[in-house]
């Protein structure tokens, strides 16, 4: 089946099987395998990209479901050598270790950035107020990111950091 | 090496002129971990378009396959091929060694027509997309006559046995001390089975270079993967290149290969094209080893002063019919508390149960479950602080052997973090502090854990650009193995970071024993340094020797590395300089280290402390993680940074130890009732308040020539006991079943009335 996908900025049309997850399609067909599969179920995280700006669990949606739509996975985040924000903060601060859940987390912490600048509540924000940026909304808010290494604590300080540099 | 005393000598770790070892730098494949570019086993591009396999695993726990019907299956869209063990590829038979001195035998796939645990893998698919290969591996028509599988552990106790070759450990007279002491504690803790749960489930890609294989896999140590591949395909060790160079986790759960490795290094050879077979996250959890559950038995007779007079700690476990692993979760003990009278032991049962092995800090991790929190119902007993209890029954040298300590800073581990944390505001008396509808308490453990060194290689270069590289068959499983290496390769050579580069997880490299028992850094970084001393004996000779050098014709010993520049007081040149004119094709060279023939005269441990303060909601039964402190103690640490999240990730798996996490067994199929990451609860996020982990200065020079020690199991250890007693002491319930859930909490809530 004939899907376009922007991926990273660049338009990719690929002719895929309609069974074919948007995780695969990165990871086995674009060979962007910076998007991982840990749990292939949408319970650990480590899959999530940027769909039109929104962070989703890519192993749980179909390629063919995002014709048209814009991808951002952890490559086009940044590079080697011109570090996102996020991606320096989270080396700086040893915000994981075996980094197999680290595309993912980084990906959600873009997503999620945007979402509390949004003002979307989470279980942490005081009904009928907007949310403020502070641990326990941090905490909250990642919570669908699964760290086995448990960089927990290095992960929250990374991203507060994060927030002041993109500031 | 033949002694400790030849550790003593300084050497540039110990030293550490320029600053680099400790040094809290960035992990050194930091950059490609953040940005998405460390290839990790399955996603290694081979170099033609790979298969796909997909594993069936069995649907009983015990019996055989009477039939097998792969006709839908092998006539699906894509399908290359199906195995079951009617025709999988003849492999020797299991444990074969060909040759003598392989580290691993044969381990075959598919081997017979039994199964002997739920999810025994027993089938593959291979199709050329992933997506024609999953959906004809639920083509696969198997039938099975199954037996009543035996795996009801609480109901197995009375049979359990001896592990074979083990002895109960009885110091003095046990049952005499104990019915003599003062004050008496005898209770029973249970804890369940767990699963690695590494973020990266087991994968392997494997291609034919002709007779030569190459497997990428994820995996802790290399050569026995090497070997025992080697042996399952029937071909020479060295027809086998194993790489593993990313490695997402692993815990101990890859300590061992599973069928990903062999069925795709089978199929790869069948079918003249690369292969990828990985596990799904559910195979992961019968699939691949777990952590048996224990049934612990602590009794501790103490003087009314608090001093220990009778001290026992037997466990009950369990392991697979054909296993013979082991879950010493007593012997930790031996070397933790003085007592005269003393007994431990273990009791093992075998059941139809999917294959036990090690899981970060095995034995610490279960066993500190129990006793950590008898002392800390002994301290109640008695009306004494749960630390001065602990620090009353520091012993003077190990309490069993009688060996003096290399180096022993419990008590200050102690001490430490209970000011640090503010344990002095803690309540004796439990359920006295409220926040609302929360009882808040603080409770603490001590830690320990063992020390190891095995025996490694390495190799060091140089360039003519001056740049070192690191060569050696070792694994990063996130521990921090790169960046030490580099650290110690900067340090001995005198060079920057920059100037250093760092190659493991190959088979083709000096072997080391990859990673595991926390023995991984000292192990490996020995023989980094002694690699690196060598490559310094080299290049010093190469200058002293070499008529254009400002160094010619001085004693070679003399010859000092800093800043990229040999010298000899104000004689010197550049490192690149040197070897670009003398040695343009470079130098290499290897060192290894091994254990000191004396290094048993002492008890070597790791030491450390857990605070923490829990909130339990008297509603529901929930328990919140509000704060949590470590204290560790585990000699000289190479790399501040690195060191502290192996320590924190540690206290974080305790924290799911103590609340969350346990595989359930179904006694009806054998199998696991929980078998994915939404029901087998590992810690997440918001379950982590705020947490710290604080190294104290030490140097343990008995342990190596460097005087580190490991980190990445210590902090596990202790850290779910000091929840449990924070939880008690939060609002008067003893759960002694883990993982300690609001239904088994409620239930001591609502019969205390709270």
């Amino acid at each position: 089946m004939r899907t376009t996908i922007t991926v990273n900025g660049e338009a990719r049309s690929l002719d895929l099987d309609p069974r074919t997850t948007l995780l695969d399609t990165l990871r086995e067909h674009l060979k962007l395998t910076g998007a991982k599969k840990g749990c292939d179920h949408g319970q650990c995280g480590a899959c999530t990209v940027l769909v039109n700006g929104v962070r989703i669990n890519s192993c749980l949606s179909l390629a063919v479901a995002h014709d048209g739509d814009e991808v951002v996975s952890i490559e086009g985040v940044g590079t080697v050598e011109t570090l996102h924000p996020v991606q320096q903060a989270f080396l700086t601060h040893d915000a994981f270790q075996c980094g197999y859940c680290t595309p993912g987390q980084i990906c959600s912490t873009l997503g999620m950035l945007d979402e509390l600048a949004a003002g979307w509540p989470s279980q942490e924000t005081a009904p009928g107020a907007a949310p403020v940026f502070n641990d326990a909304e941090i905490r909250e808010r990642m919570s669908g990111n699964i760290c086995r290494c448990s960089a927990y604590p290095q992960i929250v300080a990374a991203i507060k950091d994060a927030r002041e540099a993109m500031a | 090496m033949s002694s400790v005393n030849d550790w003593a000598a300084p050497n540039p770790v110990t030293t550490n002129r320029s600053g680099i070892i400790g040094k809290p730098v960035d992990r050194y494949e930091g950059p490609l971990k953040v940005t998405g570019t460390a290839p990790y086993a399955y996603e290694v591009q081979p170099p033609s378009p790979p298969a796909y396999g997909v594993m069936v695993g069995a649907s009983i726990a015990v019996g055989r396959i009477a039939a097998v019907d792969t006709a839908e299956a092998e006539a699906a869209p894509g399908v290359l091929t199906v195995w079951t063990h009617l025709n999988v590829p003849a492999q020797p038979a299991r444990g074969t060694k060909a040759h003598p001195r392989s580290t691993q035998g044969s381990k075959p796939a598919f081997e017979s027509d039994r199964v002997t645990y739920w999810g025994q893998p027993v089938a593959l698919v291979v199709a050329d997309t992933l997506e024609n290969a999953v959906a004809a591996s639920h083509l696969v028509r198997l039938t099975y006559e199954a037996e009543t599988p035996d795996v009801d552990f609480r109901a197995r106790l009375a049979d359990a046995g001896q592990p074979l070759g083990e002895q109960d450990m009885e110091v003095g007279d046990f049952d005499g001390g104990f019915a003599a002491s003062a004050v008496k504690l005898d209770e029973t803790w249970v804890t369940p089975i767990q699963n690695h749960c590494q973020m990266e489930p087991c994968a392997s890609v494997v291609w034919w270079e002709g007779d030569k294989c190459v497997a990428h896999t994820s995996i802790q140590m290399v050569k026995p993967a090497q070997h025992g591949l080697a042996e399952t395909l029937g071909i020479d060790r060295d027809a086998v290149h194993l790489l593993t160079r990313y490695i997402g986790g692993g815990f101990g759960g890859k300590g061992q290969t599973y069928d990903d490795l062999t069925l795709a290094a089978l199929a790869a050879r069948a079918l003249g094209r690369p292969v990828k077979v990985a596990f799904t996250r559910q195979q992961m959890m019968h699939g691949t080893i777990h952590r048996p559950a224990t049934v612990m038995r602590v009794r501790l007779g103490a003087e009314k002063d608090g001093r220990l007079n009778a001290f026992s700690i037997m466990t009950w476990t369990h392991c697979h019919k054909e296993g013979s692993f082991t879950e010493h979760a007593s012997n930790f003990a031996r070397a933790l508390y003085a007592a005269p009278n003393r007994l431990t032991g273990h009791r093992l049962i075998k059941l139809d149960l999917p294959h036990a092995g090690p899981m970060r800090a095995p034995g610490e991790a279960s066993g500190t479950m129990s006793l950590e929190c008898a002392m800390d119902e002994l301290a109640e007993q008695l009306g004494l602080d749960p630390v001065e209890l602990r620090i009353r029954n520091e012993p003077p040298v190990d309490p069993e052997n009688g060996r003096p300590f290399s180096q022993r800073q419990l008590v200050r581990c102690l001490k430490e973090g209970a000011q640090l944390f503010g344990w002095d505001r803690r309540l004796p008396t439990p359920g006295l502090v409220r926040d609302g509808r929360w009882l808040v308490g603080m409770g603490m453990a001590a830690a320990i854990r063992g020390n190891f060194l095995l025996p490694a290689k390495c190799s060091f270069s140089v360039d003519a650009d001056g740049v070192i590289t690191v060569r050696q068959g070792m694994t990063d499983i996130g521990t921090g193995t790169y960046t030490v290496l580099a650290q110690i390769a900067a340090e001995t050579l005198g060079v920057t970071l920059g100037e250093v580069r760092v190659e493991i997880g190959d088979s083709e490299l000096p072997p080391a024993p990859g990673s595991g028992g926390q023995f991984g850094a000292a192990s490996a970084g020995s023989a980094a340094l002694a690699a690196g001393m060598n490559l310094r004996r080299a290049i010093a000779e190469l200058a002293t020797g070499d008529p254009n050098s400002p160094l010619y014709g001085d004693d070679p010993t003399l010859v000092t590395f800093q800043d990229g520049v040999v010298a000899i007081e104000n004689k010197s040149e550049t490192l690149a300089t040197l070897i670009r004119r003398a040695a343009p094709a470079g130098l290499t060279i290897e060192g290894d280290s091994r254990p000191a023939a004396d290094m048993r005269e002492w008890s070597t441990q790791t030491y450390g402390s857990h605070y923490c303060e829990v909130g339990v909601d008297t509603v529901t039964g929930e328990v919140r993680v509000r704060r949590m402190l470590g204290v560790f103690a585990a000699g000289r640490i190479l790399n501040y940074k690195t060191a502290r999240s192996q320590l924190t990730g540690g206290m974080i798996w305790g924290v799911g130890s103590a609340l969350t996490e346990g595989n359930v067994v179904d006694p009806r199929y054998g199998s696991l009732i929980n078998q994915d990451l939404a029901q087998y609860l590992v810690p997440v996020q918001a379950d982590i308040g705020e947490l710290d982990a604080i190294m104290l200065d030490e140097v343990d020079d008995k342990a190596n020539p460097m005087g580190v020690k490991g980190v990445g199991e210590l902090g596990n250890s202790g850290a779910g006991a000091a929840v449990a007693n924070a939880i008690y002491n939060a609002c008067g319930v003893r759960v002694r079943d883990y993982p300690i859930t609001p239904d088994k909490l409620l239930a001591g809530l609502i019969a205390k009335g709270l």
